[in-house]
């Protein structure tokens, strides 16, 4: 089999939306038996182009050749006829089947089942597969269903398989597992794209990579003559420091001391049990734990938002007084004159309103300000305005909704307005989570500046290798308690890794 | 394998400066009433000219039609603003009607009732009670979706038949003459809670009223820190709770203002217009109020004129029906045609049809 001869190529893909050009003259080659990354920041284009080849979206003006020959595509279903078959970063399954109902679903024909069971068996033998066709997608942890969108585009004949950030949700074992089947994939001749923004899964995975900037095409090259340094530099057009820094805190007093919380969900799951802790001024107090283990509840019971069964969250007051926050609101706790900022996990469903520009967004933490009924914009207005400028945020102006923003320029101005209060405690929950590495730094950088201020920031992370270079200290949850906490200079990441999964890392079995 | 490229496709346009989204809406109306015009002559063989003149004398044709189009205008005018804090908070009252109802219900009684009260009293009582009136009768599916997330939707509608049920007991209770069946009008003789002219005119007082909610709401809206919380626990009640937004307490005070401003169109209706009552006094502006707040994007300045574009269309198609004889339902067509323009015009103001390009589709063979 030749890789000479590439199986697709596009040529001067261009598709604006709204005045924006998302692709911008494109060039692109792909080839059988090789892994492309396709790398770019965040609306740098690369799942816009993927949708082009896909038939989701038409270009405005380009042409795509497929084994040579010049190819309209213009459906999903188009697409699949061809072999080219794109797995989602959201999964589209029918919960109530299976796996092998989901797999089948959509194929016209007669349909018999126990042929095409024995067809996907066939395929999953020669990719190594591991999957129960007759589990419901109900009952299926987030990796499995990735199994069954990939399977699903393998029935259909695709030769072409495009992955849009398929290892966003996965842990470290399942990523493993899924690049090894790609692999294997791979050499049966497939030709496979996987649209990613994590250095060390390209040079991992891939065999070359192509790199997009803001719409346009940059380059390509084989993985194995480049670097996660010289990618990084290409990603964002100018040479980039992949250090995160960790000045040592400077005089750390007690602020916030949290001593056997308890939260039990509104169904009634014991979330958090007899959590206790304190986080210190001028230090980045950093939570680790796999997903689901009480990050939430935590972040959520100390800002204010989550009933408490039992325990004492007390905020100690730089002036040396001490307040209880449990039983209070957010408004109550800014009414005591205590300015605790919190970026919730859910930027745009609980940090910010996506309908609204950025200038009534920054309102929102500071409009009750003044006595009169009346609104005061100007200082809002002044505030996004600095915060653009400030944090770079991408933006055509400040009138527009936040959500016509990308996703790092949106966690900028959540995290802008968040400091600009000039906080005490600085709560974030997975902070960088989809941003691209530019936004991902400005962030971290961000969250040092307040440590240096004196700010006691805890910080939610799901990155165990950012936790372990930005945190002073690391707590370590584990089904809601804690496992332990540890400093986080000399901490080792499989440490850490043992704690989450067993109480104090399996050295003392308290479950 | 030979594919063609489509005919055309969608593509989203940059944000449209003010006047060319004017051009394309303008544009809309346009081609509607042309449309409208063929269609005339074709199923009814008139000429399109004088129908559409005909239309424009029955809407503003003579000093009377003229304020009784505003005094028309004004109350849908109401009803729109006063549905529209609830929308922009998700709230979906579609009880209107029945706030309206009860701002008439509450306005006729201080009428029958209170009449012999001097009017520096009677006036002040009567605009008090119509308001709490409606206020309440919103208030009631708020508090309950507040407490108890009940759906607001079928609570609101319900509650427009009970209230049509009370204004028909009472209908029967205050019947005059007996045996009628119908109230009448409510102080013939010496207008006690009747609204006075202002200038000559009747309608005046109304029409001013209303331009006053106008401007009131407006700037209770786009200003004031009620106005914003409202329409953040509309686009998102986890980022009101998130601010320590006390959501229960927003969504009844922005019913019941949204309640309130629908009892206050009852009190024009009752003591501006009618000076009776009926079941059906609201006459669906409850209803209608809802697609103009939805259409003007709760934008009062464009509630304004779409509430005249109604009104007068309505109107223009009663006088040609009865001029042309024709049945009324010729001018709901008319209507509905140019309405359907309008909304569809919205498309072409987000989108662009971009054609087959000859390139590409030389290419494609």
């Amino acid at each position: 089999m030749t890789t000479n001869t590439p199986v697709v190529k596009l040529r001067g893909i261009t598709k604006s939306f709204g005045g924006r050009k998302a692709n911008d003259d494109i060039w692109l080659d792909i080839y059988r038996g090789e892994i492309l990354a396709l790398l770019g920041e965040n609306g740098s284009g690369k799942t816009t182009l993927m949708n082009i080849l896909t038939g989701l979206y038409y270009p405005d003006s380009g042409t795509i050749y497929l084994n040579g020959e010049e190819t309209v595509i213009r459906s999903p279903k188009d697409a699949l006829d061809r072999g080219i078959g794109m797995i989602h970063q959201h999964f589209k399954l029918v919960d109530v089947f299976s796996a092998a109902e989901n797999i089948v679903l959509g194929n016209e024909g007669k349909l018999d089942m126990e042929k095409a069971k024995s067809d996907i068996r066939e395929i999953c033998k020669k990719y190594g597969f591991a999957v129960d066709l007759d589990q419901k997608v109900y009952d299926m942890s987030v990796s499995q269903k990735q199994t069954v969108e990939i399977l699903k585009v393998l029935y259909r004949g695709a030769d072409i398989l495009i992955l849009d950030e398929p290892t966003a949700v996965l842990t470290p074992q399942e990523t493993d597992r899924l690049f090894m089947i790609l692999r294997s994939m791979r050499d049966a001749g497939k030709a496979i794209v996987i649209i990613t923004h994590k250095m060390n899964e390209v040079e991992e995975l891939s065999d070359r990579v192509a790199i997009l900037r803001h719409g346009q095409f940059v380059g390509d090259m084989l993985t194995k003559d480049t670097n996660a340094q010289e990618m990084a530099s290409l990603l964002i057009g100018r040479p980039v420091e992949l250090n995160i820094e960790r000045p040592d805190p400077v005089d750390p007093q007690p602020r916030l001391e949290v001593k056997d919380l308890t939260v039990t969900s509104e169904d009634g799951v014991l979330k958090l049990d007899h959590v206790s802790f304190t986080a210190y001024s001028g230090e980045i107090l950093g939570i680790a734990g796999i997903s689901n283990s009480g990050q939430k509840e935590l972040l959520e019971a100390i800002a204010g938002l989550q009933p408490v069964d039992a325990g004492t969250i007390t905020y100690l007051a730089p002036d040396g007084t001490n307040d209880e926050l449990i039983g209070k609101d957010p408004f109550d706790i800014a009414k005591m004159g205590i300015t605790l900022s919190f970026v919730p996990e859910d930027r745009l469903g609980m940090g910010l309103v996506a309908n609204m520009d950025l200038s009534d967004n920054m309102m929102l933490r500071s409009y009750r300000k003044g006595r009169t009924a009346f609104l005061n914009k100007k200082d809002p207005r002044r505030l996004a305005e600095n915060v653009v400028s400030d944090l770079s945020v991408d933006t055509p102006g400040i009138t527009v909704p936040v959500r016509t923003l990308s996703g790092g320029n949106i966690q900028k101005v959540l995290v802008g307005r968040e400091i600009a209060a000039a906080p005490t405690v600085l709560l974030t929950a997975y902070a960088v989570r989809g941003l691209d590495i530019n936004s991902s730094y400005t962030i971290y950088d961000l969250i040092n500046r307040q440590k240096r201020n004196g700010v006691a920031v805890i910080y939610v992370g799901e990155d165990l290798d950012v936790l372990l270079e930005l945190s002073d200290r690391i707590l370590v949850l584990c089904g809601g308690k804690v496992s332990g906490i540890i400093e986080g200079r000399n901490a080792q990441k499989r440490d850490v890794g043992l704690m989450m999964t067993k109480l104090g890392g399996g050295i003392s079995d308290a479950t | 394998m030979q594919h063609k490229e489509p005919l055309f496709h969608i593509v989203r346009r940059p944000l449209l400066p003010w006047y060319r989204a004017a051009l394309i809406r303008l544009l809309s109306i346009v081609i509607s009433l042309i449309i409208c015009g063929l269609l005339t002559t074709m199923l009814t063989g008139l000429d399109p000219v004088k129908v559409y003149k005909t239309i424009i004398v029955g809407a503003v044709g003579t000093k009377r039609k003229v304020w009784t189009t505003l005094q028309n205008t004004a109350m849908l005018l109401c009803a729109s603003l006063a549905v529209t804090p609830a929308f922009m908070m998700k709230f979906w009252n579609v009880g209107a009607e029945g706030q309206i109802l009860m701002g008439c219900l509450a306005t006729a009684a201080c009428m029958l009732k209170l009449g012999n009260l001097p009017p520096t009293i009677l006036y002040p009582v009567m605009a008090v009670t119509s308001i709490a009136a409606g206020a309440v009768w919103a208030a009631i599916p708020a508090i309950f979706k507040s407490r108890w997330k009940t759906n607001e939707t079928l609570s609101t509608l319900m509650l427009n038949y009970i209230a049509t049920q009370l204004v028909a007991y009472y209908v029967v209770l205050w019947e005059n003459p007996k045996g009628s069946g119908a109230v009448g009008v409510i102080n013939a003789d010496n207008h006690e809670g009747w609204f006075p002219s202002l200038l000559g005119q009747k309608y005046l007082l109304n029409i001013l009223i209303v331009i006053a909610v106008c401007i009131f709401l407006t700037i209770y809206l786009r200003t004031t820190k009620h106005g914003y919380e409202l329409s953040v626990v509309g686009e998102s009640e986890r980022t009101a709770r998130y601010l320590g937004i006390k959501v229960p307490s927003v969504i009844i005070r922005t019913a019941a203002l949204s309640g309130a401003l629908c009892g206050l169109a009852g009190l024009l209706l009752v003591a501006g217009t009618n000076h009776t009552i009926t079941t059906t006094l609201a006459g669906g502006r409850g209803f209608t109020a809802v697609m103009v707040s939805w259409m003007s994007k709760f934008n009062t300045a464009a509630m304004l004129l779409t509430s005249f574009l109604l009104v007068f269309l309505e109107r223009g198609a009663g006088e040609i029906a009865t001029v042309f004889e024709l049945n009324t339902s010729f001018s709901d067509i008319l209507t509905g045609i140019i309405l359907f323009f309008i909304i569809g015009s919205e498309f072409f103001i987000s989108y662009r049809i971009v054609p087959r390009t000859k390139h590409s589709s030389k290419e494609a063979k």
